[in-house]
């Protein structure tokens, strides 16, 4: 089934600690997975008179369907709504062309609290793959949702789903001199958004910290760039970088020590540092007297990759940590491979690349060198790997508006998520959230 | 980047050689007639002092007059030949009084990743206070700073647009 060019709607409502007016993010699928798997996520069953507070499947569905990997069975089509595996009449459902089929039941739990049971079956042989049951508070039931579509997802992928995951971005409204800067913090699917941070000055470059409980970013709110350190929880920030010229592109080491980062201090040589967080030591990274930026670490902390035009214009180059002295260009392909992220796996960098005089966002493979240009824009920028390395968000624009796009490794499926109003950029994803 | 660094010394000394020639500083060409004739001769000192931030005054709106910008060709750092008079005008201004400061603000256009191109503006604002300092404005009296692309003059995605916005602008008292 073929949904090139099909729409799928999301209006986001902001709901948590710092709601924002603007708060709606529109998901657009524009390239659609031609061999999506079907599947059938039946509407939870909920016994109360009362209405059910949650609609779990509708999450679970458009978790799927995000993916890029299934093509959840739109609920008109759905002729019987089986809320347990033994009332799957599984011919039924053969007949709908669907191959694997979701059912479950939201019951409430005590106070405040509820209890999902669902179960996951392969409609072809009827055998039950997974089932579980979750319980979640009023103010978690989205999140268990997100859990519910993480388990079926890995069960039928292999790969650990990502839809529990996080995203940080910058946006900005009004026209300048007049803007408003906003760091904000959503669900993958861009709903629950937090305001972490606000400024009529810019805010850039948000990083996560390796335990996901913190985003190091730069604001230029005392009227120059310093890099702040934000615990998101109780929203406690430290100035941890305000030297004189830049304080820019700050990265996590894995470990969570020490940031990659890019000063000039007061010659004006813009150059790769290392700072470690508890100690404020400052380690120079780069040497050139051209532009040395973007660094990102590889998993084990020993080297950096990082952005270089000392041999003209912008190159990856890598370089040990312990020995940064000698760099190692990285990539060769194109006239312009900046901002390197690495994937989860350590095979390959994300980069933004100039294709044929537009920027694009590709990946290239660090044994075979081999480029591949994933998105098609003009203006494609910042891109970051979901934690399982399935998917890379970016920032594109949208005539004229800066909106944010997810795109699989492969290729094969993208879409948008635009805001309401104003322009969104430099979307990261976070980590994994811990406890698994 | 060393031809660059060559260019810009051999042109800037240029301009302050042809500043020292044609244009002394206004300090002695133009005496404090008005006020010492206006006052009844109280203290010299005052006059002195007043005429000393008119003529500061005076110069920095000289310096204005010229042009608080100067554009960059795409991925460029040079100063071009047509914005050397306003290096001068404003050196000409640093240069009367050491407590006068100027910020340079350093920009790109929207082209490519964020942090370099904050890394092209702050090139772009090194290459302005260079110029200043070789024309004897002192290290103390520059501060830069780089928004790269975040702060653009001009909204739009065509070369009009990104030819305003890749710039160094010359700001007093921010």
């Amino acid at each position: 089934m073929l949904k090139l060019a099909r729409l799928f709607v999301i209006a986001a409502v902001a709901a948590l600690a710092a709601p924002l007016a603007n708060a709606q993010l529109v998901i657009e699928i524009t390239r659609g997975q031609e061999n999506a798997v079907p599947i059938a996520v039946v509407p939870f069953g909920w016994e109360s008179a009362n209405a059910a507070p949650f609609d779990v499947a509708q999450v679970v569905a458009a978790d799927l369907e995000r993916s890029g990997r299934f093509d959840p069975l739109d609920r008109k089509d759905m002729i019987d709504r089986p809320t347990a595996g033994n009332q799957i009449r599984f011919q039924d459902w053969r007949y709908l062309k669907s191959d694997f089929i979701v059912v479950g039941k939201l019951a409430p739990d005590g106070a405040d609290r509820y209890s999902a049971d669902f179960e996951l079956f392969n409609v072809l042989n009827g055998e039950r793959l997974a089932g579980q049951r979750i319980t979640a508070t009023t103010s978690s039931l989205r999140a268990m949702s997100h859990r519910i579509a993480d388990i079926i997802f890995e069960k039928l992928t292999g790969v650990r789903g990502a839809f529990s995951t996080r995203i940080a971005f910058v946006s900005a409204e009004g026209t300048p001199p007049s803007q408003q800067y906003t760091l904000i913090v959503a669900d993958s699917d861009g709903e629950s958004q937090q305001k972490i941070a606000s400024s009529s000055e810019p805010i850039m470059s948000p990083a996560w910290s390796p335990d996901g409980q913190s985003l190091a970013y730069v604001s230029f709110e005392s009227k120059a760039s310093a890099i702040y350190v934000q615990t998101l929880r109780t929203g406690e920030r430290s100035r941890v970088s305000a030297r004189a010229g830049i304080n820019g592109a700050p990265t996590w080491s894995p470990d969570g020590s020490t940031l990659a980062l890019t000063l000039s201090r007061k010659d004006g040589d813009v150059d790769v540092y290392t700072l470690k967080l508890s100690s404020q030591e400052l380690k120079r990274m780069t040497f050139d007297p051209g532009i040395d930026t973007e660094p990102t670490w590889s998993a084990d902390g020993r080297k950096l990759y990082f952005n270089s035009d000392r041999a003209g214009g912008p190159q990856i180059y890598e370089i040990d940590v312990a020995q940064p002295e000698r760099a190692t260009r990285v990539t060769f392909e194109g006239t312009y491979n900046a901002r390197p992220r690495l994937s989860p796996d350590g095979k390959q960098l994300a980069v933004v690349c100039n294709d044929r005089g537009n920027f694009r966002i590709a990946t290239v493979d660090l044994q075979s060198r081999a480029v591949r240009v994933l998105s098609n824009g003009r203006q494609d920028e910042s891109p970051s790997f979901a934690p399982n390395g399935a998917m890379i968000i970016y920032a594109t624009q949208d005539r004229g508006r800066g909106v944010l796009a997810t795109v699989a490794v492969d290729g094969s499926f993208q879409q948008t998520l635009a805001a309401s109003k104003g322009d969104v950029r430099e979307p990261v994803w976070s980590p994994f959230p811990a406890g698994r | 980047m060393r031809v660059t660094q060559l260019m810009l010394i051999v042109m800037t000394g240029l301009a302050l050689a042809s500043c020292k020639s044609k244009a002394p500083l206004p300090d002695a060409s133009n005496p404090p007639t008005e006020q010492s004739g206006a006052q009844t001769g109280t203290t010299t000192d005052r006059s002195v002092d007043q005429s000393g931030l008119d003529a500061n005054q005076k110069l920095l709106e000289a310096a204005k007059q010229t042009g608080t910008i100067i554009y960059f060709e795409y991925d460029r750092a040079e100063i071009k030949p047509e914005f050397v008079a306003i290096v001068t005008a404003h050196a000409k201004y640093l240069n009367g009084n050491a407590s006068n400061k100027v910020r340079l603000e350093g920009h790109s256009d929207e082209r490519g990743s964020r942090e370099y191109n904050i890394g092209l503006g702050e090139r772009r604002a090194q290459a302005v206070r260079r110029a200043l300092m070789l024309q004897g404005v002192t290290e103390a009296q520059i501060t830069t700073v780089s928004y790269g692309e975040e702060r653009p003059a001009v909204q739009g995605s065509d070369e009009a647009a990104y030819a305003k916005n890749r710039r160094v602008e010359l700001v007093y008292g921010r």
